[in-house]
């Protein structure tokens, strides 16, 4: 185990480190002290194992490809930014844009998303991304998702704290969000209609909270006992019928 | 169901004595606008389905197709004119936004064409590029403040450079909307002119990957097929945050594009819409831009040069300068006449300005500011040919996009349905049956003749300028002169009146 310091480091001094860190083999590093740098794991393609003790800079992640990273701590914006495979653990909350454009791998975080979690997530046959939220999401979750899988599992919510915001699903049109108890009709993009769960929906939501619970601890079954809401787009061309040729 | 009152746009005039119904018309047109009878035992047509692209009349082994505007008049209007009336005819009937291909038709003033270029007389000599050497080579990137020497070699490495053999790129267009074809035959053409064709924001199909050293990536908001291996195959890496042909808004390629090969490029289901959002979602602001600029400039290494791309909008100069303080390479500008796959028709005909405008007012920014050396701009939106590009450059410009006129030279006429996916000529269009149509070994060499040529051309005049580097041509304005402007245009584009 490598254990860099990231205090009073520029980010990119930290991320250089990191780099020549991963080029040289090593498979775990801990970083300690950080505060703010952007861009750690950016566009790294590689398999090491990072622990970042602290508070990661926006688009942590961003661009990249195979690393685990787990964060003792909350994250800010944009982490997972058009991530194309790896894992993410954060053990706290995110801020805004969580796996924007994500391709692959997965995110888990114990806490709360911001704004447009899991925007304009893709898929592609077995390539299927998955953002898992402990808490709850900000306005717009989803919105646009051409693919993917999110989770939002509404946990410790205060009585006046709603699972998801407003628009969520917003211009949705591939992949599904599993949202754990209800959600108000008015606050679903109109592109985006609850069905029901089949067997293979509730082995998918089996596997992603096992994963959770795992990493950041509770009841599996306490947390399947309350059902959960599959949405999904209408169809694959929400604006097929918005246009006519000139 | 309620009366059409739509009317054919075209009128197809088939010479009965020469057709001897070989039936080519019939199998070239993929809208269908001709048909066999089989019990008559002859071809048909229907002229509401010809979209004028004279891919019949081509083809045809008699010459006997033409094809005309349908000679249709409504009473005379100058306020409601025909497209005018078509034009809420077809939303009336479908409630829908009216939707175009290729840039605005428009009689909007070309500012290249009220430009002259100077020539050496007496005082200084012109220069013949047939006898003496005549440099176009043009390097793209941020230019530091001074150079230091140590003993001969540069103290600090430069910033990264875009190196061009001739101030003429090819500009973005992605896999989905062009065929494979269209973009194998500009990456070709790019290699053997030394020059860089742009991928657009549909990804890098696997097949070119070998042109990596041409190519410029796009990184647009649908975020299509962008991963740390595309990043890392081209040779610079555009943000895409507008496009000339419908600045401030997103796009839409239509799910009937979206087939095997575009769904695995882009990494989204077969026959569903690529929805590219209007705003990227991770920049509001210049200080968002910085930080994608970096995200993408720390996931290359700093070893590729990042370009911004904008639509040319009323504040251009001031955004401009916002660009260049976030940290880009390159700007590139699109003007509003440039060309676009699909667009919203009034977005395309009344959103933006022209890119000649827009040029001169961000050189002048830029200038003014004292930060003209950390960009270089590159513009587009309807460069049509050589003279166009030589005064881009006078104007401030250090290399031009192209691609209207490239996809013209692979065949293009300027139908302007790009969208719906059944492009004849195999250029706009994934149907394998069309795409085969564009063979890219023939494609490359008619684009890579069209840029030889303006090549000719280019040092043509500069030598009769008296000028033998492009790069003392740039932001030489003295070298225009402006005909029929008035003096606001004149003074925005920074050039004296013809006789002056």
């Amino acid at each position: 185990m490598i254990v860099l310091n990231a205090k009073g480091l520029y980010y990119r001094e930290l991320n250089s480190k990191i780099r020549e860190e991963i080029a040289t083999g090593s498979q775990d590093i801990v970083v300690k002290n950080v505060n703010g740098q952007r861009y750690i794991g950016d566009g790294i393609t590689g398999k090491a194992r990072l622990t970042l003790k602290g508070t990661p800079g926006n688009d942590m992640a961003a661009f990249m490809n195979g690393l685990e990273l787990f964060v003792e701590g909350n994250t800010q914006d944009s982490i997972g930014n058009t991530m194309n495979n790896g894992k993410i653990v954060v053990h706290g909350s995110s801020g805004d844009t969580v796996g924007y454009a994500m391709r692959g791998g997965e995110i888990y975080i114990r806490g709360n998303g911001g704004y447009r979690v899991g925007i304009h997530m893709k898929e592609y046959q077995e390539t299927i991304p998955a953002i898992v939220l402990g808490g709850k999401a900000g306005d717009f979750l989803g919105e646009y998702m051409a693919g993917g899988v999110i989770v939002v599992l509404g946990l410790d919510l205060e009585e006046s704290e709603e699972i998801v915001g407003s628009y969520c699903g917003t211009g949705m049109h591939g992949g599904v969000m599993y949202i754990r108890g209800e959600v108000d009709g008015y606050k679903l993009g109109k592109e985006v209609k609850v069905v029901a769960l089949t067997e293979k929906d509730h082995e998918q939501i089996n596997r992603y909270v096992k994963d959770y619970v795992g990493y950041f601890g509770g009841s599996y079954e306490d947390i399947l006992a309350k059902p959960f809401s599959k949405l999904i787009p209408y169809n694959k061309r929400p604006y097929g019928n918005l246009y006519c040729g000139w | 169901m309620t009366l059409s009152m739509n009317t054919p746009d075209f009128l197809i005039e088939r010479n009965r004595e020469r057709c001897i119904n070989c039936q080519v018309c019939v199998r070239q047109c993929a809208n269908e606008a001709h048909g066999w009878d089989a019990e008559e035992e002859k071809i048909f047509s229907q002229d509401a389905l010809c979209v004028n692209c004279h891919r019949c009349v081509t083809m045809c082994p008699t010459h006997s197709l033409s094809i005309r505007k349908f000679p249709l008049e409504f009473r005379e209007n100058a306020n409601w004119t025909a497209s005018t009336m078509k034009a809420i005819y077809k939303q009336a009937e479908t409630g829908g936004i009216l939707l175009t291909g290729m840039g605005t038709d428009r009689p909007y003033p070309v500012y290249w064409d009220q430009l002259l270029l100077n020539a050496s007389q007496v005082t200084n000599p012109s220069i013949d590029p047939l006898r003496e050497p005549m440099e176009l080579k043009t390097f793209l990137g941020r230019k530091p403040e001074q150079l230091r020497v140590i003993n001969g070699k540069l103290a600090e490495a430069l910033p990264p450079q875009l190196e061009l053999d001739l101030p003429i790129m090819f500009s973005a267009m992605s896999f989905g909307s062009i065929s494979l074809n269209v973009a194998k035959s500009l990456a070709q053409a790019a290699e053997t002119l030394g020059t860089f064709y742009n991928t657009g924001e549909g990804g890098l199909h696997e097949d070119l990957y070998k042109y990596g050293k041409n190519t410029i990536v796009q990184v647009a908001s649908g975020r299509f097929g962008v991963h740390s291996e595309y990043l890392n195959a081209g040779a610079a890496i555009e943000i895409k945050i507008g496009q000339g042909a419908k600045p401030g808004i997103g796009g839409h390629l239509p799910g009937e594009k979206v087939g095997v090969e575009v769904s695995r490029t882009r990494m989204i289901p077969e026959q569903s819409d690529a929805i590219s959002p209007a705003p990227h979602h991770d920049i509001y602001s210049i200080e968002d831009l910085t930080q994608l600029i970096f995200s993408l400039k720390e996931a290359t290494n700093y070893e590729k040069p990042v370009i911004v791309k904008i639509a040319a909008v009323h504040n251009v100069s001031a955004i401009a300068s916002g660009i260049a303080r976030a940290g880009a390479d390159i700007i590139a500008i699109d003007g509003f006449r440039g060309g676009t796959g699909a667009a919203p028709l009034r977005t395309r005909d009344s959103v933006g300005i022209p890119i000649e405008l827009a040029l001169a007012a961000v050189d002048s920014r830029l200038r003014e500011e004292g930060i003209r050396n950390q960009v270089s701009l590159v513009v587009g939106g309807s460069i049509r040919n050589s003279t166009d590009i030589i005064k881009a450059i006078a104007l401030g410009a250090d290399a031009v996009y192209v691609a209207s006129s490239a996809l013209l030279a692979l065949g293009c006429h300027m139908c302007q349905k790009c969208y719906t996916g059944k492009c004849n000529w195999g250029i706009a269009t994934q149907r394998p049956e069309l795409v085969k149509r564009l063979n890219p070994e023939i494609g490359a060499e008619r684009a890579t003749n069209l840029l030889k040529a303006w090549e000719h051309e280019v040092k043509e005049i500069l030598g009769g300028m008296g000028i033998n580097a492009i790069e003392s041509l740039c932001g030489n304005r003295l070298m225009l002169r402006g005909i029929g402007l008035s003096d606001r245009e004149l003074n925005i584009l920074g050039v004296l009146a013809a006789g002056e």
